[in-house]
């Protein structure tokens, strides 16, 4: 409590309102409105259409949303091997230069802007004896390359608040460390992996820098779709484009939200 | 088995056993596993991308020689591409929008989180959990919304050119020719970056010490200054360093504006796949990179620091 009398708590909470509603609840609004637009010639949208939602799901775009789907589960389940895999050997490592080496290179993809990543696979793939320059390969390269830092930094987290007693009790049953990992370690660690894995796929979905560098014309995601569209004046559509792409992304939030809630009561 | 038995066991007893245990050699077999176990991930990402970079960071000092079979490839070394005017200037608009972004960001996202943390409302909860859910939408979005809202024919101008009967025809436009559009796109979209460890930090605050404070007469501008403030600190500079990395990296609103305004990001973008000019936009990302590896180190110190020595942060 900071704020003790009436009038002040009600000063406080008109200030956040005001900033809440006019810079992240009217944006989204707008947005939304925005993908239900035929024309808008005035204040507000002077007729409305349902065309830009269903353009959304035609042809051009959908192939965006098929490519979209695909790189990121590809890449979320990639990062999530990755990461976990990383993250359980962070932990076994006794060593202070080998946890910092784990530390430090499973981090960098995160300080690296995104734009950086594609430029360097371009870079290294376009030339030698690995060529990936225009393949799909190479933007899903890119995307599990960008989250599995964010999966690394997840796991690794929740293996670090484990209770070691519950291995230790294994081993001491005689359980061997593999069976220790897929009995006791993993569904323990359940609700992290599930979340990390649901992060994962919403950034891939969103992103834009790397794939902007590595992408070609028959894998072109979401993002870059929406981008052409806007570019080309097409906004309404870009704006449902938009809105579709985030409904998709807050249902898998939402779907790996209840496994998690349901794996933490067992 | 036997080879992998007698390699020198790098790393002391594995975390798996407890330490009483006496050391079998089938124990040591597998503290040498261990070890190895270990080793996958690392050299997967070493190849995909430390080796990808390390070319990045080579081609940038070696510059690129005139290639006879391809006449339209722009030759350049690191030295001409920092000395380029138009580069200058784009390197001072990468750190001076990521400054004044992290200063916006920092201000709202205190301000916000104070309230969210200390006047509670209905519904705070419900904020906070769209907080994480707007972490996880990509940046672009932001830019496309507010250009509806403020753009050049958006909704707010044609309110403003009705309310003035039509004489300026488009009386906010910002959005499109100014660097505030970008400004106010990443104040929106980085905000709650600032905001999650701003929040951590606060739900740690001792609520008595602010009724203390209180009763004692302080003021609440004062106990805002003189207690929660200092306690939270190094939740500030966490989240200072994070959204001025991210702002210097940001490619997703600087480029959705129309690129008129350019940063860093969108500028490699631009030398890679406009002007097949690989070695400036190699030189151009090694100044990025070093840029935003120093913030990233300062930030994971600071957060180090925030979960250890919250005292010490206090009293330094």
């Amino acid at each position: 409590m900071l704020l003790y009398t009436r009038r002040a708590q009600r000063i406080a909470w008109a200030v956040f309102a005001f900033f809440f509603l006019l810079l992240f609840a009217l944006p989204f609004g707008v947005l939304v409105l925005a993908a239900f637009t035929k024309q808008w010639n005035g204040a507000f949208p002077s007729s409305y259409t349902f065309s830009n939602v269903t353009a959304a799901f035609h042809t051009d775009p959908l192939d965006g949303l098929e490519t979209s789907l695909i790189t990121a589960l590809l890449s979320s389940l990639i990062a999530l091997v990755l990461g976990t895999w990383a993250a359980l050997a962070l932990d076994a490592v006794r060593n202070r230069v080998g946890k910092t080496l784990i530390q430090t290179v499973f981090m960098l993809p995160i300080a690296v802007p995104s734009v950086v990543v594609g430029l360097a696979l371009l870079v290294a793939f376009s030339q030698g004896p690995v060529l990936l320059n225009g393949t799909n390969t190479i933007v899903v390269m890119a995307h599990s390359i960008l989250v599995t830092a964010y999966a690394f930094q997840q796991v690794s987290a929740a293996v670090t608040r484990l209770d070691p007693a519950y291995e230790q009790a294994a081993a001491s049953l005689g359980a061997r460390p593999y069976y220790t990992l897929l009995r006791v370690k993993l569904p323990l660690l359940l609700p992290a992996l599930t979340g990390s894995l649901a992060l994962c796929f919403a950034l891939s979905m969103g992103e834009l820098g790397a794939t902007a560098m590595v992408y070609s014309a028959n894998w072109t995601t979401l993002p870059l779709r929406i981008y052409a569209l806007d570019d080309r004046g097409h906004q309404f559509v870009a704006a449902a484009v938009t809105a579709v792409m985030m409904t998709i992304t807050l249902a898998v939030l939402l779907v790996v939200s209840r496994i998690r809630t349901r794996a933490n009561y067992r | 088995m036997t080879t992998v038995t007698e390699l020198p066991p790098p790393t002391p007893p594995a975390p798996a056993m407890p330490s009483s245990r006496p050391a079998a050699p089938a124990n040591k077999a597998r503290r040498s596993l261990a070890w190895l176990w270990s080793t996958p991930p690392i050299l997967l990402l070493g190849a995909a991308f430390l080796y990808p970079l390390y070319l990045v960071v080579k081609q940038a000092i070696e510059g690129s020689p005139p290639d006879p079979t391809n006449p339209f490839k722009v030759t350049t070394s690191f030295m001409d591409t920092l000395k380029d005017p138009g580069t200058r200037t784009v390197i001072k608009n990468t750190i001076q929008m990521a400054v004044y972004s992290t200063v916006g960001c920092l201000v709202l996202g205190f301000v916000l989180a104070l309230i969210i943390a200390f006047v509670p409302f209905p519904g705070a909860r419900a904020v906070s959990r769209f907080i994480d859910v707007f972490l996880s939408f990509p940046s672009f979005l932001v830019t496309v919304s507010i250009m509806f809202l403020y753009g050049r024919v958006g909704m707010v101008n044609h309110i403003a050119s009705a309310l003035t009967g039509g004489r300026h025809d488009t009386p906010i436009n910002f959005i499109e020719y100014s660097p505030w559009g970008i400004w106010l796109a990443e104040l929106i979209y980085f905000t709650p970056f600032v905001m999650r460890p701003l929040l951590t930090a606060f739900s740690q605050i001792d609520t008595g010490q602010l009724e203390v404070a209180a009763s004692l007469g302080a003021r609440a501008g004062r106990v805002i200054w003189q207690v929660i403030l200092p306690e939270a600190l190094p939740a500030v500079f966490a989240g200072g360093s994070l959204v001025l990395m991210l702002t210097m990296n940001e490619y997703g609103i600087v480029s959705f504006t129309g690129a008129k305004y350019q940063t860093l990001p969108v500028l490699i973008e631009n030398f890679a796949k406009e002007q097949t000019n690989y070695a400036g936009a190699c030189a151009l990302a090694v100044i990025n990179i070093v840029l935003s590896l120093a913030l990233f180190a300062g930030y994971r110190v600071l957060l180090a620091r925030m979960s250890g020595g919250r005292r010490a942060a206090v009293h330094a």
